[in-house]
């Protein structure tokens, strides 16, 4: 019997003290919820909310070939960066078309910043270091032990982090990078999330993870901030029509087939996967994702069998409430025949069949 | 803190029982709601549908997990917590008052003898 210790974050005592309850995600004990993952779900769509995702890996990449790199790397285009201190989301593609992984991507002064699921980061570090052979000058550095990173989401989290740096960030634009002092604590953060709501992602030293996080607990009570755990984060990624790898997205599944074409720029030049994803585009894809509104109570889940005509055409990937919207919700995947909006489909939930509509993604986005 | 009352017996499927006379009320235990976490629907039987002991009579569902209930006792169900069809939360808040679940008429006490007391089952739980 082989015993793998759960790797912790810098915030395993914080979690401990707040009376989380951990769960195992990826190798790693992480909160699952603190107290209620409704009340946390609504504290984002309200207020503000604060998740520990320092389980998520941080790759640097500099040197004179980074940006080429990176561009073969990944199926977004790196030129849509045209300066420093932006960011995208994107995939890692595979040579058959399916998805190593998604990520975003920064691009900072003097390097790129690839932020990777955790679950994904020994595969994906394996991923880069393959390919990053026939680059003279590039370095690539695993910084993911050295880094904490926390999600300030929510209406109210431009607000609170304006307050903790002494400066006001509400003009600054959606995906773009920054680098400030919390209290003394060097932070940098994008503005970006996976929640559906306005929100920033923030990195610090682990060591100063703690405080960081305490601070902006405390600075955030006046704006009725909750701390959040993976519950709430996967409902509200759910909810905002986000895919989440190992559902939605995985070796065998591509971002066109996820729904992620606006993210895909096959005419950027060459990249990993390129011509597989080409080929999808100009044929069709094998299966798409579609968004599931079922009716009645019960709950749509991860491998629930999709029916249509009496058989079954396809598999939940990933369902549960709307909290916010207040319905069940899935994403699931079925033949691109069946994926038009209006459509009317069945999940076999338990022994019942019950009535599924194709809806227009996202079933949750907030008002500009 | 969870709490387990001592006037009710447990089963170690998390469902406890309320005896009077020959009703027994039935639902699940603070330790199962608090693993549960927010209720979000609990499918529940018929009245005039019978059960064995450790039969399944229902599944309750929450944000993040689904799960079978299953009889602590044999009998007829007599009353149904239809509350719980708009307020599933009651499950959370007061599991066992508001938040029960069903009513039976026992077809034999003496399966009951075999449930755990609230020590006992407070101690099944923290292992």
């Amino acid at each position: 019997m082989v015993v793998t210790a759960l790797k912790e974050t810098p915030l395993a005592a914080v979690h401990k003290s707040l009376g989380a309850r951990m769960v195992e995600f990826g190798g790693w004990n992480m909160p699952v919820r603190y107290k209620s993952d409704i009340q946390e779900h609504q504290a984002v769509r309200n207020k503000v909310g604060l998740f520990d995702v320092s389980h998520m890996g941080e790759f640097l990449v500099s040197g004179d070939d980074a940006h080429d790199f990176v561009q073969y790397m990944i199926a977004n285009d790196v030129n849509r960066l045209s300066k420093p201190n932006m960011a995208l989301y994107t995939q890692f593609v595979n040579e058959e078309g399916g998805t190593v992984d998604d990520l975003i991507v920064y691009r900072r002064e003097n390097d790129f910043l690839l932020v990777v699921n955790a679950s994904n980061m020994e595969k994906d570090w394996n991923w880069v270091q393959k390919h990053a052979g026939k680059y003279k000058n590039l370095n690539l550095k695993n910084v993911s032990d050295d880094t904490a990173l926390l999600a300030l989401q929510g209406p109210k989290a431009v607000q609170l982090l304006s307050d903790v740096v002494g400066k006001d960030l509400s003009g600054l634009p959606s995906f773009s990078y920054s680098q400030e002092k919390a209290d003394g604590l060097e932070i940098s953060f994008g503005r970006t999330g996976y929640t559906g709501e306005d929100g920033f992602e923030i990195f610090s030293a682990t060591g100063d993870a703690e405080k960081l996080w305490n601070l902006l607990l405390a600075k955030g009570e006046k704006y009725g901030i909750e701390p959040c755990g993976l519950g709430a984060r996967d409902t509200l990624r759910l909810e905002a029509g986000l895919p989440l790898y190992g559902h939605e997205l995985d070796d065998q599944t591509g971002p066109l087939e996820a729904g992620l074409g606006w993210s895909v720029k096959l005419e950027k030049g060459d990249f990993i996967g390129r011509d597989k994803l080409k080929a999808q585009k100009e044929n069709g894809v094998p299966k798409q994702c579609v968004c599931l509104r079922s009716e009645g109570k019960a709950l749509p889940r991860q491998g629930y069998e999709v029916w249509s005509g009496g058989k079954q055409v396809g598999v939940v990937t990933s369902g549960s409430t709307g909290i916010h919207v207040g319905y069940p919700i899935a994403f699931a995947y079925v033949p691109p025949e069946l994926a038009k909006e209006g459509n009317q489909l069945e999940i076999k939930i338990r022994d019942n069949m019950v009535v599924a509509h194709v809806v227009r993604r996202p079933w949750y986005k907030r008002a500009k | 803190m969870l709490s387990y009352p001592a006037e009710l017996k447990y089963v170690k499927s998390h469902e406890y029982v309320r005896v009077e006379g020959d009703t027994a009320t039935i639902g699940i235990t603070a330790f199962a709601a608090d693993q549960l976490g927010d209720v979000t629907f609990v499918e529940l039987p018929k009245v005039g549908q019978s059960f064995k002991n450790e039969e399944k009579f229902g599944v309750i569902e929450s944000v993040k997990s689904v799960s079978d209930l299953f009889m602590p006792c044999g009998g007829e169900v007599t009353a149904v917590n239809d509350k719980l069809s708009s307020e599933p939360e009651l499950v959370n808040s007061d599991c066992y008052g508001e938040g029960w679940m069903i009513k039976v008429k026992l077809s034999n006490k003496e399966e009951l003898n075999e449930a755990l007391s609230a020590d006992a089952y407070k101690d099944f739980v923290v292992e």
